[in-house]
């Protein structure tokens, strides 16, 4: 909300700075966003009248003007396309100083502008920094007083103060609620406004019919006749409403927005010849169709409540009038509304028609329901002393039992004590409340406070303290360290946090990326096909609408960004939650993944220029798995249509799949347009995180014995099946298998090759002898033999 | 006299000719030749020992010192070659060896944290040091747990100041890190102290907001827990996090649903246009919030902070674009490694 400075002292007038006051109001909630002059530093600027125009001899576009400031009268060359004999403009005279952005000032000197001589200069809002923008000279009032000041006769030594006020302060939404505050901040009486009740100058009303009390319990109208909306509004009031960013329209408009800034209560005055019948609140039926004062046409919905008359919506309740019951030129008789609409009501409401009013705003947040007679009032003795007319009666609908009650609530001097840890005297707390406009009533435990209708936001004993800590100054607060048992926690040494394996990564050469959970569903779909991701119903762009089902999807999206960027090597890993849905049920579960591509190591002057494959992965997703302590997990061929078939590896903890490795698919790295080979892994963090205690074995101190054998096998037998066989074939006392080479080539026939391994014996307690080495290894080789096919290699 | 003059004679000569074959080796092999000529079995300093039972008793000793002397003279002589000799082809192969040490190392580079993630890290250890747990919820939630449990009725204004993404009426994308606490405490009894790290929503977009970001929320329920204790709590945090012990922190009076009172605060910070920036909220849990995760609010009260991890970290490493955070572009990545 913004207010003019002057104003808001008009009511309350501590002696305090504009810097002061606003560090003031800032740190009781009520924060400030900007403060700005109400027009530049400028001086010599005067009222003056333009009393002869004549075209300039040399310049189509500009004008030769005399012009007065009441004494004395200057030639005056001016460019402005709506200066024009008898207008009341700004003048700045010569030695007058005009506002620059710098802030050195503009000197006004006598000039010669093609030739002809001009002793000053006619001012436009923006020349005097009143204005970004002006297309003209500003128009100043008939009535403007020639020779005056400009500064005192716009009373332009004034601030724009903002507030960015949070939607528990509708009280403040008004130049009386904000000064209500300043006064009790300051402890200083706040100068009551003095409203006169209008008696009814003539009989004429309108019925009201309130159709739905629980929306409007309360309606107050009234109408007045024979107004002249071709009045001039004030210039105070066009000033006032200006440095609360609202253009002056036409008095009666005017008016009513004065009194919503003002008081706080949003009202709205209707053309009575287009009121047909009388007013009903109501809301509206369904298809109903309403122009709105700002022209567009709106189809209503029905949940949307509207002031309606006999045969139609006149405007949508507490947000905006319709155009056509609208005040206007040809308007005599007017009816004015002041009503209170519930808040639940009205919120939401303007948005879902794209709209958001001074009016709705307030409604929404909620407005003093004891506010009505009293606005309407003021707006009746306003609009009689510009325009004119005869009032009628005041007209009071309301059903007393849908109004809201004013709240009691009781406050305990010692819970004030125990949430602030502070003792304030009672006297100050009773002060601080009734400032505040609570009926404060002491009992034995502390206080009864009634809170008055405009406050919203306190119900409950914790939203007085809040008060109390408020006024009294939260940097005024003591402030402790919290007291607790020192109890240790519980922390399993199976778990590896999943930071320490971060910094594994890290150690790895990897770096940390940090992707969005939602993603491209052209890409998710091209990387995931088998899920049907979860889908935003209002994602921020198309390009991010739906929530990953791997984290694949985001990291292929930051590799291609860095491949872009000539990075030739990327090595990414993302920590996070994947989203898939599966028969109606969403799961959530956190994921570690990562993506390799490019050179094997560091680019180097030791290094070949090798590229990295799968193995190098798979290697480095090993170290991590050995770091629980778990030997559970194993690699067995996988499958998944984001990855190609023949490098593919499923991860396995026990007979749980826990994830998969393997490079990106040629067919998908082609649909993506990427041409590094990409590899890239997902494991399930839960079953990573967890691993076993060590469990201790006697270190044998008799001697190893090892042997190196061969076989050859079709290229189809995979390592693991081989390995598997000589586990179950070499004994108890066997104690490491070593893979230390695998071959293809000549000597070995096409489509077979080579394994040669290693692999070494130990018993605990005793040492073995050669026939016992010599019958496990017989074993193996027949049992590889006649499972697998191998041939031991001579 | 038998052994006389002229044997002794013969000593020296053989002693110097033995050094000057010694003083000429070139390597040891040489000089090894050197001692098997003159110390060996059958060399020629060893010869005159075994004359010397030619002479008589008195004479012997006399002669025998003499040749064992010369005997030493040349083993000493031979031992200092060799070691000269041993010296000079050890330097020799150390300078052979010798390589270029400032050429780069071999291996991987190292990689990095995120810098929301060394960010995270750090906060919640300040805060395990000081006895709280790590607590992680969804991210996609009910309307129950990110609203209606914080004190945020549908209707509320605040629920439309959140900027929620939704899948359908009831599904959303947490607006914050507090539905953990709403979780927790529906869970676990008081005592609670914990912190809440996690990945956020909201429907923005521009050049001060992600629709994603980060935040930290603290939750400390108890018997006895004062508006006093969350200031030390927030004032300790931040000059921890800012190691800045004389750090002005002040707070600003504000509105947050699910606490009373609540409090925005800020730090002193010189670039910021009034000399403050806002870097979180806080707040005394809002009774409403207790009861609905079933804590008494007349026995238990609590606080609850929250922080913005981006802006914490652009602060604290100086970075000017928040995107940036979310594009893993290598180069930005690498500059927190």
């Amino acid at each position: 909300m913004k207010f003019s400075e002057s104003w808001l002292r008009e009511w309350v007038n501590p002696s305090l700075s504009t810097d002061e006051l606003v560090a003031q109001v800032t740190m009781a909630g009520l924060e400030v966003d900007a403060v700005d002059a109400v027009a530049g530093e400028f001086s010599g600027i005067v009222v003056a009248e333009v009393v002869k125009r004549e075209q300039h001899p040399d310049a189509d576009k500009l004008s030769l003007c005399q012009v007065t400031d009441g004494t004395d009268t200057f030639q005056i060359v001016c460019g402005a396309p709506n200066v024009r004999e008898g207008l009341k403009v700004p003048m700045a005279k010569i030695g007058a100083v005009l506002p620059t952005p710098d802030g050195k000032g503009f000197k006004i000197k006598k000039a010669k502008l093609r030739g002809v001589e001009s002793h000053g200069m006619l001012c436009a809002e923006a020349e005097m920094g009143m204005a970004e923008h002006s297309d003209g000279l500003m128009e100043l009032a008939a009535d403007a007083p020639v020779g005056q000041d400009i500064r005192e006769y716009l009373s332009l030594d004034d601030n724009i103060i903002e507030v960015d006020l949070t939607p528990n302060r509708a009280d403040c939404l008004s130049v009386k609620g904000l000064a209500r505050e300043v006064g009790t901040l300051n402890n200083v009486d706040v100068k009551p406004l003095n409203i006169e009740t209008m008696a009814a100058q003539i009989d004429a009303t309108l019925p009201v019919t309130l159709s739905a009390t629980d929306a409007c319990p309360k309606y107050v109208g009234r109408v007045v006749k024979g107004v002249n909306v071709s009045a001039t509004t004030p210039l105070w009031m066009v000033e006032k409403l200006r440095r609360s960013g609202i253009r002056s329209i036409d008095p009666i408009v005017d008016v009513t927005n004065y009194v919503l800034l003002e008081l706080g209560q949003p009202m709205h005055a209707f053309d009575l010849a287009q009121i047909e019948s009388g007013i009903e609140v109501r809301y509206a039926k369904d298809k109903e169709k309403l122009t709105l004062l700002d022209g567009q046409e709106v189809e209503l919905n029905a949940d949307t409540l509207v002031i309606a008359d006999a045969s139609k919506p006149l405007a949508i309740a507490g947000v905006m009038g319709g155009e056509h019951s609208g005040v206007n030129t040809e308007t005599q008789d007017i009816f004015l509304e002041v009503a209170y609409f519930n808040p639940i009501v009205i919120a939401g409401k303007a948005r879902n028609y794209g709209l958001h009013t001074d009016s709705s705003h307030r409604f929404e947040r909620g407005v003093d329901y004891r506010l009505q007679n009293e606005a309407m009032e003021r707006a009746t003795q306003l609009i009689v002393e510009i325009c004119g007319g005869q009032a009628g009666p005041v007209v009071n609908t309301e059903d007393a039992a849908a109004m809201p009650n004013e709240a009691t609530v009781e406050l305990r001097a010692q819970r004030i004590v125990d949430v602030l840890a502070l003792e304030l005297p009672a006297n100050q707390i009773e002060t601080m409340l009734t400032r505040l406009g609570m009926q404060v009533t002491a009992n034995a435990t502390g206080w009864t406070v009634n809170v008055p209708s405009y406050r919203f936001d306190i119900s409950i004993e914790a939203d007085l303290i809040e008060e109390i800590a408020r006024i009294h100054g939260y940097n005024n607060l003591p402030v402790t360290t919290p007291m607790a048992a020192l109890d240790l926690q519980s922390e399993p040494e199976v778990l590896t946090p999943v930071n320490t394996l971060k910094q594994y990564w890290v150690s790895r050469g990897y770096q940390e990326a940090i992707t969005y959970s939602f993603v491209d569903p052209k890409v998710q779909k091209l990387v995931d096909p088998s899920v049907d991701g979860l889908t935003l119903a209002n994602p921020i762009s198309a390009d991010m609408a739906v929530m990953r089902s791997t984290l694949w999807v985001g990291l292929i999206k930051a590799a291609e960004h860095n491949l872009k960027r000539q990075q030739d090597t990327v090595r990414l890993f993302e920590t996070g939650l994947r989203f898939v849905p599966k028969d109606g049920e969403l799961t959530q579960e956190p994921m570690i993944a990562g993506l390799v591509c490019g050179s094997r190591l560091t680019k180097n002057w030791t290094n070949g220029t090798e590229k990295v494959d799968f193995y190098d992965l798979k290697g480095d997703l090993e170290g991590m798995l050995a770091m629980n302590g778990d030997s559970e997990y194993r690699f067995a061929k996988g499958e998944h249509s984001a990855l190609h078939p023949g490098q593919c590896a499923a991860i396995f903890k026990g007979d749980k799949q826990i994830g998969l490795m393997g490079a990106l698919h040629p067919v998908l790295q082609k649909q993506l347009g990427i041409k590094t080979q990409l590899f890239v892994f997902e494991l399930l963090q839960s079953e990573v995180v967890m691993g076993e205690l060590p469990e201790y074995a006697a270190v044998s101190k008799f001697p190893e014995v090892s042997r190196d054998l061969a076989f050859v096998v079709e290229e189809a037998v995979q390592w693991s099946q081989v390995e598997q066989v000589i586990l179950e074939q070499g004994g108890e006392s066997l104690t490491k298998v070593t893979l230390f080479d695998v071959y293809r080539g000549q000597g070995i026939e096409n489509g077979r090759k080579s394994l040669a391994l290693g692999l070494t014996w130990q018993d605990p307690s005793r040492t073995l002898n050669d026939e016992e080495i010599t019958s496990s290894v017989d074993n193996i080789i027949a049992k590889l033999a006649e499972g697998l096919g191998a041939q031991l290699r001579g | 006299m038998l052994f006389g003059a002229g044997k002794l004679e013969n000593l020296q000569n053989l002693v110097t000719e033995a050094l000057t074959k010694v003083e000429q080796a070139q390597d040891v092999q040489v000089l090894d030749q050197v001692r098997v000529d003159y110390l060996g079995k059958k060399g020629e300093i060893t010869a005159l020992l075994k004359t010397l039972g030619k002479l008589s008793n008195e004479e012997r000793p006399a002669a025998g010192a003499k040749i064992n002397e010369a005997k030493q003279q040349v083993e000493d002589a031979i031992r200092a070659k060799k070691s000269d000799l041993e010296n000079a082809a050890l330097a020799e192969k150390l300078q052979s060896e010798s390589i270029d040490v400032t050429l780069p190392g071999r291996g991987q580079k190292t990689g990095g944290l995120h810098p929301v993630t060394r960010t995270l890290q750090r906060i919640e250890n300040f805060f395990k040091h000081a006895g709280y747990n790590v607590a992680v919820g969804p991210e996609v939630e009910d309307n129950f747990h990110n609203f209606d449990a914080l004190n945020i009725p549908a209707h509320h204004p605040a629920r439309a100041m959140h900027d929620t993404f939704y899948f359908d009426a009831e599904q959303l994308l947490r607006t914050h890190t507090s539905p953990v606490q709403i979780r927790t405490m529906e869970t676990q009894n008081p005592p609670i102290r914990i912190i809440c790290p996690g990945r956020v929503y909201r429907c923005d977009s521009d050049q001060t907001h992600t629709p994603m970001f980060h935040q930290v929320e603290g939750l400390l329920v108890d018997k006895k827990v004062s508006f006093a204790d969350l200031k030390g709590t927030v004032e300790q945090f931040l000059r921890t996090f800012f190691e800045d012990e004389n750090l002005s922190v002040r707070f600003r009076p504000s509105y947050f649903p699910f606490t009373e009172p609540s409090a925005e605060f800020d730090i002193q910070w010189s670039s910021s246009k009034t000399g403050w920036l806002e870097v979180g909220g806080c707040g005394m849990v809002h009774p409403n919030v207790l009861q609905a995760s079933g804590v008494d609010p007349e026995q238990y009260m609590g606080f609850a902070f929250g922080l913005g991890v981006e802006r914490l970290a652009m602060l604290r490493y100086g970075v000017n674009d928040l995107r940036m955070f979310f594009e893993n572009d290598v180069k930005f990545l690498e500059q927190f490694n």
